[in-house]
């Protein structure tokens, strides 16, 4: 591996006969991409093979025509009604996301602009809070949940979710307002905006981009959460997808439903694949921009 | 019918760092104000003031006879253009021009009536529909001023509206903008650091240093008596020569020469100004004269600016704008200093000496 | 002097936006941990019928000579040592190679952050297959590559569950690394290895000269978030080992839940939640003071 820029290592290299960084380049990017495929398409392929190829003595990694199947897909929405957790996932995350915008951006932008006494304590507590295991929390919100009365309740995750997010939220949006030209918010204020107004007709539309990236990363983290979703969810109608895939092979190790569990994987997964494949950009920005910036 | 008064204006963000300083000032209707000074003078600082952007720390802004001071921007009824030009990027040009009259919740019909004839005005018309991303910096630039225009203020400001274009253009959108602005009752607040626009657009010029007001007149009495050296130093082009010289007698020396001073000064140490425009070839008659080695020549196509050493005391220099049309590279060179067009300042104080 | 109006409006309007983001923030973050450090000297069980009493510093007591805790805390340590070590290792090559410019080179960035991306319950799931005694491809591998001649009980085996957590979890969380390392590589300017080029120095040279200097604060960051996420892992153990075999893949995290969900001990639970925060805060705390100190030393 190397650093050194490739358009001056070329000429050099091919004097000596075989150009070791390239090679070594390619053996990296080779290693990266089955590293981080394998055990996904491994888990795709098990989710299209009959059960009989899946258990099979010797491991079918090309499973013929006659051992292709679509029957554990099928299984997840005919036995496991899969389509009832998937509108959870998607109800809780996607409203979750949207709070988390509606609540954090307008906060990020006053800590961005309006220099407000505190601003420092708050950023510091915001940037710390991003570090909190979610376990040190469950407790806690386990009792409020119990209070309210919350269990078995949307709410019980849609609260906690938007919170988890915000403090990636404040820091993200806030270095975007930060890029923002000032005379643009000046020029709003002589139009005769004030600030709520400014914030909603012009800033928001002008970091709509920004919104994006932030809403995207507070998406996966919502549909990707476990620990919560398992305490305050214990209705079978209640579950989101991560707690019911990982519930639909019991306990046991054994007699485990590999097929509908992979499938289940699949399924779950899927969502989020098609979000790094067209955001990925995005989510990269967001990412570092959020915990490198900050 | 509107006025724009400031008084007393302070703003002072710290013990030291106060860039604008007890400025006072009036701007009528149908006078056209330039702010012009070096950077880091407060100008922008004072149009600031004047929309509310920014609060005075003492001292007051007055519209017609409304003190302004606490109200915000929006209720102030003033209208201004950015360096920037500050479009927003997410609307078409159209809503740009709107969108101060729509936060006014004027009919939709005033509305369009309005934003078609600033459009007329300004040749935007085939550009209404598209995003400020899609137009040139000029056609910016006039969005921008179409912006300013069709709100009818109580007072317009216009922060370097001109700094952004390139040279060429910059010439043409400062005629146009002086054509705009006559038919425009309100009074005209423009900020530059150019002292050509100053000199060009405006009925009257305040030029500021260090947030202190240096002078304020019509731009020729700017240029004919200066106030003080600073003034003198800045405006005009090619810089004036200010040379400190101490007084002998009623005169002071000019290396070998004798420059009488004006009657009834009393001033230790002066310095002499005299503009390179002003300095010419000597004439039949003329009493006070100086001559000394040329060392640089710089053609500035219409006219050359010299530059020499005056002869006694080589550490003076002189320019001076001759005619293009003969050689002045020879040695020794004898001009004229016609002494009406001399300006003297106390060398102390810097403050102007003659009338 | 006059009031700045427009301050203290914008101030007004300030803190009515930053308002319900910290209310929310307090709820979720402040109560559950104050209410925890409360609740922790206090004994709330089914010895009390669920009724808190208060008990001093008893569930501390109990705590120093809980055998298990103690095992907890060392799995919890071992795990995130490990895991950390193969991160930085992984996702250092991972963000070289894609700092370099090569054909595809959008699609590999595509596929490398897709790991993180994907919920951890599932991802344990895929995992938990993969590592199947009889069935999983794993063994099948290992075993055609003839490095083991009988297949092993990944999960099954204390020291081998080890390791197969600390692998999914190196697998699920190296392309976090790699986004953050490879965006402080994407801030280096080109000149400084030119430059260094010409001097004479070898891509190792400039690598340990240049690159790894340069991105020490990435490094130092991307570290400090994956320690508090590995130390606070839950999901991936609970779904691949359940803490087993025997307690082998028992983390704090783990504990923690079994107190509180399984034996309904609320008030040791609190006593564990409070001392991982604490120990969380402390590691927090040193290195943010190191990485100030960083920060001081490059500027």
């Amino acid at each position: 591996m190397t650093t050194a820029p490739q358009t001056t290592a070329p000429p050099q290299t091919s004097d000596r006969g075989i150009p070791w960084m390239r090679v070594l380049l390619w053996a990296a990017i080779a290693f990266t991409v089955i590293f981080s495929l394998a055990p996904v398409l491994w888990q795709v392929l098990t989710s299209v093979k009959t059960n009989d190829a899946i258990t099979a003595d010797a491991v079918v990694y090309f499973p013929g025509l006659d051992q292709l199947t679509a029957d554990h897909y099928l299984d997840l929405f005919r036995r496991n009604r899969f389509y009832i957790y998937m509108f959870n996932s998607a109800l809780v995350s996607i409203v979750s996301t949207v709070l988390c915008l509606a609540l954090g951006s307008p906060a990020a932008y006053a800590l961005a602009r309006l220099r407000i006494p505190g601003e420092q304590v708050i950023l510091a507590i915001v940037l710390v809070v991003t570090l909190f295991p979610y376990i040190l929390l469950f407790l806690g919100l386990l009792e409020v949940v119990r209070a309210f009365g919350l269990a078995n309740n949307y709410l019980a995750l849609i609260i906690p979710y938007t919170a988890i997010n915000l403090p990636l939220t404040i820091l993200v949006m806030r270095s975007f307002f930060q890029q923002l030209p000032k005379d643009l918010e000046d020029s709003a204020r002589v139009d005769g905006y004030n600030t709520v107004q400014m914030l909603w007709r012009i800033v928001l539309p002008m970091t709509l981009p920004a919104l994006v990236t932030t809403g995207i990363l507070a998406f996966i983290f919502a549909w990707n959460e476990y620990l919560f979703a398992l305490t305050f969810m214990t209705r079978e109608e209640m579950k989101t997808i991560p707690v019911a895939a990982a519930q639909l092979g019991g306990t046991t190790l054994f007699e485990v439903p590999y097929g509908p569990l992979a499938a289940a994987t699949v399924v779950g997964t899927l969502p989020l694949v098609l979000l790094v494949l067209f955001f990925q950009r995005r989510i990269v920005q967001g990412l570092t921009s959020g915990s490198v910036k900050g | 019918m509107s006025k724009l008064e400031l008084q007393n204006l302070t703003k002072a963000y710290s013990r030291d760092i106060v860039p604008v300083k007890k400025l006072s000032l009036a701007v009528e209707d149908n006078e056209f104000l330039t702010l012009v000074g070096p950077s880091g003078c407060g100008k922008s600082t004072i149009l600031r003031l004047i929309a509310g952007l920014d609060q005075p720390t003492e001292g007051r802004v007055i519209i017609g006879d409304r003190d302004v001071s606490p109200l915000p921007p929006g209720d102030r009824n003033i209208a201004m253009v950015f360096q920037s030009y500050a479009l927003y990027p997410h609307m078409t040009v159209r809503d740009n021009i709107a969108s101060g009259l729509k936060m006014r919740n004027l009919p939709a019909g005033d509305i369009q009536k309005r934003v078609q004839e600033a459009s007329g005005v300004l040749g935007l018309d085939p550009l209404l529909d598209r995003k400020p991303a899609k137009l040139s910096g000029g056609q910016r630039q006039r969005v921008a001023l179409a912006r300013a225009l069709v709100r009818n203020p109580d007072v317009f400001l216009l922060d370097e509206p001109l700094s952004n274009l390139d040279a060429l253009l910059r010439e043409q959108v400062r005629a146009d903008l002086k054509q705009i602005f006559a038919d425009q009752k309100s009074p005209i607040v423009y900020v530059t650091h150019d002292q050509t626009e100053a000199m060009t657009l405006s009925t009257k010029v305040a030029v500021l240093s260090n947030g202190h007001l240096q002078q304020l007149g019509h731009p020729n009495e700017i240029y004919k008596t200066p106030a003080n050296r600073f003034v003198a130093s800045f405006i005009g082009s090619p810089q004036m020569n200010l040379i400190p010289l101490s007084r002998v007698g009623n005169d002071v020396a000019l290396g070998d020469f004798r420059v009488p001073l004006p009657s009834g000064s009393t001033a230790k140490s002066v310095i002499l100004g005299i503009r390179p425009e002003h300095l010419r070839l000597p004439r039949e008659g003329d009493a006070c004269t100086v001559s000394g080695d040329v060392f640089l020549v710089e053609n500035l196509g219409m006219s050359d600016l010299v530059s020499l050493r005056v002869q006694g005391d080589p550490s003076l220099t002189l320019r001076a704008l001759l005619p293009a049309d003969a050689t002045w590279s020879k040695e020794n060179l004898r001009l004229a200093l016609p002494p009406e067009l001399i300006h003297w300042f106390d060398g102390d104080t810097e403050q102007r000496l003659n009338a | 002097m006059t009031r700045d109006y427009i301050r203290e409006r914008q101030q007004r309007t300030g803190w009515l936006l930053v308002t319900p983001a910290l209310l929310l923030l307090l709820l979720v973050y402040a109560f559950p941990i104050l209410r925890a450090f409360w609740l922790s000297f206090f004994t709330e069980n089914l010895s009390t019928s669920l009724e808190p009493v208060f008990s001093g510093l008893d569930n501390y007591g109990r705590m120093a000579q809980d055998g298990r805790f103690w095992q907890s805390m060392r799995n919890t340590a071992v795990f995130t040592v490990f895991t950390l070590i193969f991160e930085l290792l992984l996702g250092l090559i991972i963000a070289l190679s894609l700092d370099q410019a090569f054909r595809g080179r959008g699609w590999v960035r595509t596929i490398a952050i897709l790991p993180w991306a994907l919920p951890t319950a599932l991802i344990a799931l895929a995992w938990r297959w993969i590592f199947n005694t009889e069935f999983g491809v794993w063994n099948d591998l290992l075993l055609r590559l003839q490095i083991i001649s009988n297949p092993v009980n990944w999960l099954g085996t204390p020291d081998w569950a080890m390791v197969a957590v600390i692998g999914a979890d190196v697998w699920k969380t190296t392309s976090f690394v790699a986004i953050l390392l490879l965006a402080g590589l994407q801030s280096i300017s080109q000149d400084l290895y030119e430059a260094h080029a010409i001097d004479g120095a070898s891509p190792w040279q400039s690598f340990r000269q240049i690159t790894l200097p340069l991105i020490a604060p990435q490094i130092v960051i991307a570290m400090l978030f994956r320690f508090a996420q590995a130390f606070g892992i839950f999901d991936l153990i609970q779904v691949m080992t359940g803490g087993g075999p025997g307690g082998a893949t028992e983390m704090v995290s783990i504990y923690i839940y079994a107190a509180v969900m399984r034996y309904l001990d609320f008030g040791y639970g609190a006593a564990l939640v409070t001392v991982t925060f604490l120990v969380l805060i402390a590691v927090v705390g040193i290195t943010w003071l190191y990485l100030s100190r960083l920060r001081a030393k490059t500027e």
